[in-house]
């Protein structure tokens, strides 16, 4: 009928040139303009909201990370986050060293998974028992025994956090009841009091940490 | 606060925010789709394409539009994935495998974005930015495009007139998508999503050594992406990703920009055909669904079933700390009754019965509210369903909106409704048959055929999210899964548009004390059955065969 593109070449033609001009409005020009606003705005989080400490990038807010010794093992005088052992055999992540993201996808029936958690409780519950205080393994949190959806997440849950307040207090010879009150401090609630979960930043608790453990703060 | 009683409040807060678009939006998308006057801009574009935008197309003209925009993508996006190695700005990164190029490119002009690739290890800037994020804006405004022309055909008197795709397709992405997706990338930023275009480069770490970075537009792809009902992420992790979706804040603000359009083009449909109530009644089957489905998930996914969950003390394997059981809930059934596909946490790792509702979410058919576009036809062919069994019932010849529902249009919309199902049974019935496909299973037993069916649904009904455990990046799941992406995109919009033209044909008949009002809780009730009926008809027995016989042995 009254179609102004009649045959097909012409039709196919049509609709390469409006996908030329469209890609140069969506795909040129959107991203450039949004890209520059966010550079001239907020240039940090464009960025990725890289932290410094010390005088040397640290990381990123937004990313979790290992504390490990030299060996791999993880460093006890830090707080630890999630596990991420599972993650690097799945060729989709590398435990945090790069930026390489995903998840174990196992499910909950799954024989590797069931081994893995039962594991990870065990390691929770022998790495963060101090004398005197034992942890009980009904206390440890879901978090501290499973594997985030990015690989990369940089929280922990507040309870995973205290319960390894008296190890990190004992490995750097801190009053116990000082690291905790440090915990409490970035302990960061839901937004409004309901968006959200209550977490950790993990980077930004040990970098505390080590302020309060050189002196410096 | 308990985490349910925070994950009720944000579900609250999201009704009242959809609550409050639900107007200004939808008549926003009246005047884009209906206005005589063209921007300048637009008038440009218009010159540079060639075409008339003010000519009217019947159906078949519309259709071969559909066609022939939607081939020329698929061809070029498979192009420049061929020749990424060639390319400037491709972070290094060399070509994508022919199988593999073909499946991303089908997936994104198919408005899927299933990905077998993960994002930040081979896709660079150019393919990202330049041809995977433009398919995000171009392939939902061809899904408003179809579905404004089946509501003009509803419209319409005697005419067989559909409007003019060119026109519809240009103003569904400047007037509509663009515009917002601006507001929401700068919203994403200002929550910490990353917008630059930085290559791979190392940042120091608390402990020593360094992380690997990559840098990308991610915020203004991540807006179009959850904007557009899109979903295919920047990252491998998608919106788990903190640089995708970096707080509390911005998940809920992500989850929002997903329901926002489809919920809003119910109030376009009313007011397009003259009543907003027909809208209203389209709107409440949608909002059953979501509700309840999301209600649904927090349950299960609060009571954690499942030997290793119980281990731990709870569901949260693949899920990220910030967003919780509530934010991960609610993002999941909003971007499975979407066809998005987004996700924030891993569905493989959800409850037995949690990826069983997940699964029915894009079994249903994605309606409620659905994808941009998509959402409001497949719910107005479930509408014609619904008014030919009240018509069978009382021996009347159903109506809907004063055009009769005859033999030509039951078949039609029946049609529409065999394509998804035929392609998502047919093809996990003949991968799990074959000796190789199964290979890529990560779990075994029922969870391992759950991924399979997975796969085909979300391939099929165009979602894109997955059972991430299954490895998909062979040629047989390539292959086939490309093929469910546009059979099950493409052939529905056939039906769509025929559907249009007969409805646009013919002359609007009086209501009367005999026809079924279509505006009414009543409709709203039936509608919401005939749903239900027909997934459940179709789907129980595979789904009985996977989530459910995994949810049960729990």
């Amino acid at each position: 009928m009254n179609t102004p593109v009649r045959n097909p070449v012409r039709r196919l033609w049509a609709a390469l040139r409006a996908l030329l001009v469209l890609t140069l409005v969506c795909g040129v020009l959107y991203p450039l303009a949004v890209t520059g606003a966010a550079q001239a705005l907020m240039p940090d989080r464009a960025h990725g909201s890289e932290v410094t400490a010390e005088g040397r990038a640290v990381g990123s807010s937004l990313i979790g990370q290992r504390y490990d010794l030299p060996g791999g093992a993880p460093d006890l005088k830090w707080f630890q986050p999630r596990p991420s052992e599972g993650l690097g055999t799945n060729s989709r992540n590398t435990q945090y060293a790069l930026l390489v993201s995903g998840a174990s996808n196992l499910s909950g029936g799954n024989a590797e998974l069931i081994h893995r958690v039962t594991a990870a409780k065990a390691a929770v519950v022998r790495d963060n028992s101090v004398p005197g205080h034992p942890v009980d393994p009904a206390r440890v949190p879901a978090d501290a025994v499973t594997s985030s959806g990015s690989g990369l997440d940089p929280d922990i849950s507040p309870e995973y956090a205290q319960l390894q307040v008296r190890r990190v207090a004992a490995r750097n010879h801190l009053d116990a009841g000082r690291v905790a009150r440090l915990v409490e401090r970035h302990t960061d609630g839901r937004l409004l009091g309901f968006i959200g979960e209550p977490r950790v930043n993990v980077l930004e608790l040990n970098i505390a940490l080590r302020q309060l453990v050189t002196g410096t703060n | 606060m308990s985490p349910v009683l925070s994950g009720v409040l944000q579900l609250l807060a999201l009704v009242v925010a959809l609550g409050l678009a639900y107007r200004p939006l939808g008549d926003h998308m009246v005047r884009v789709y209906t206005s005589p006057r063209h921007l300048r801009a637009e008038k440009w574009i218009y010159r540079a394409i060639g075409a008339d935008p003010g000519a009217q197309m019947r159906r078949a003209a519309y259709l071969r539009g559909v066609l022939a925009f939607s081939a020329v993508s698929v061809l070029f996006l498979y192009l420049l994935q061929r020749l990424q190695g060639a390319l400037p700005g491709s972070l290094g990164f060399s070509s994508i495998s022919p199988d593999q190029a073909f499946d991303t490119a089908a997936s994104f002009v198919a408005n899927t974005n299933w990905q077998s690739y993960a994002g930040e290890q081979v896709m660079g800037h150019v393919v990202q930015t330049g041809g995977l994020a433009v398919q995000n804006f171009l392939s939902a405004a061809v899904g408003m495009a179809v579905a404004v022309a089946l509501v003009r055909g509803f419209a319409a008197s005697r005419t067989g007139e559909l409007g003019n795709f060119w026109c519809d397709l240009v103003r569904g992405t400047v007037r509509i998508l663009l515009p917002l997706s601006v507001i929401a990338a700068l919203f994403l930023v200002a929550c910490g999503a990353i917008q630059n275009f930085s290559g791979i480069h190392q940042v120091g770490q608390f402990t020593g050594g360094t992380q690997q970075w990559n840098g990308g537009a991610v915020a203004s792809q991540e807006a179009i992406k959850e904007l557009g009902t899109n979903g295919g992420g920047y990252f491998n992790a998608n919106s788990a990703h903190p640089f995708e979706n970096p707080t509390g804040l911005s998940n809920l603000f992500e989850i929002f920009l997903i329901l926002v359009i489809p919920f809003a083009l119910t109030r376009t449909f009313g007011r397009m055909v003259g009543s907003v109530r027909q809208g209203y009644a389209l709107l409440a089957t949608m909002l059953v669904f979501w509700l309840g489905f999301s209600a649904l998930m927090m349950w299960t996914e609060t009571a954690h079933q499942g030997s290793a969950f119980e281990i731990a003390g709870g569901a949260t394997e693949g899920k990220e700390t910030r967003f919780g059981i509530g934010g991960s809930s609610l993002f999941a059934v909003a971007t499975t009754l979407t066809s998005t596909g987004a996700v924030n946490s891993f569905h493989s790792s959800f409850t037995g019965l949690g990826g069983g509702i997940t699964l029915l979410g894009m079994q249903l058919g994605e309606i409620a509210p659905g994808g941009v576009g998509s959402g409001l036809y497949g719910m107005l062919i479930m509408a014609l369903i619904a008014v030919f069994i009240a018509g069978l019932m009382v021996g009347r010849t159903p109506e809907y909106l004063g055009k009769k529902i005859g033999t030509r249009e039951t078949r039609l919309a029946a049609c529409y409704l065999l394509v998804t199902p035929a392609l998502v049974l047919g093809l996990t019935a003949v991968a799990v048959a074959l000796p190789t496909p199964p290979h890529s299973m990560a779990n075994t037993g029922a969870h391992g055929f759950s991924e399979i069916l997975y796969a085909y649904t979300s391939g099929a009904n165009n979602n894109g999210s997955a059972f991430a455990g299954l490895n998909a990046d062979t040629q047989w799941f390539n292959t086939t899964i490309g093929l469910a992406m546009l059979l099950g995109r493409f052939l529905p919009m056939v039906f769509v548009l025929a559907l249009a033209g007969s409805l646009a044909e013919q002359k609007p008949v009086p209501a009367t004390s005999g026809t079924l009002a279509t505006h009414t809780p009543l409709f709203s009730g039936l509608l919401a059955a005939v749903v239900v009926v027909v997934a459940g008809l179709t789907y129980f027995p595979a789904l009985a065969l996977g989530p459910l016989a995994e949810g049960l042995a729990s």
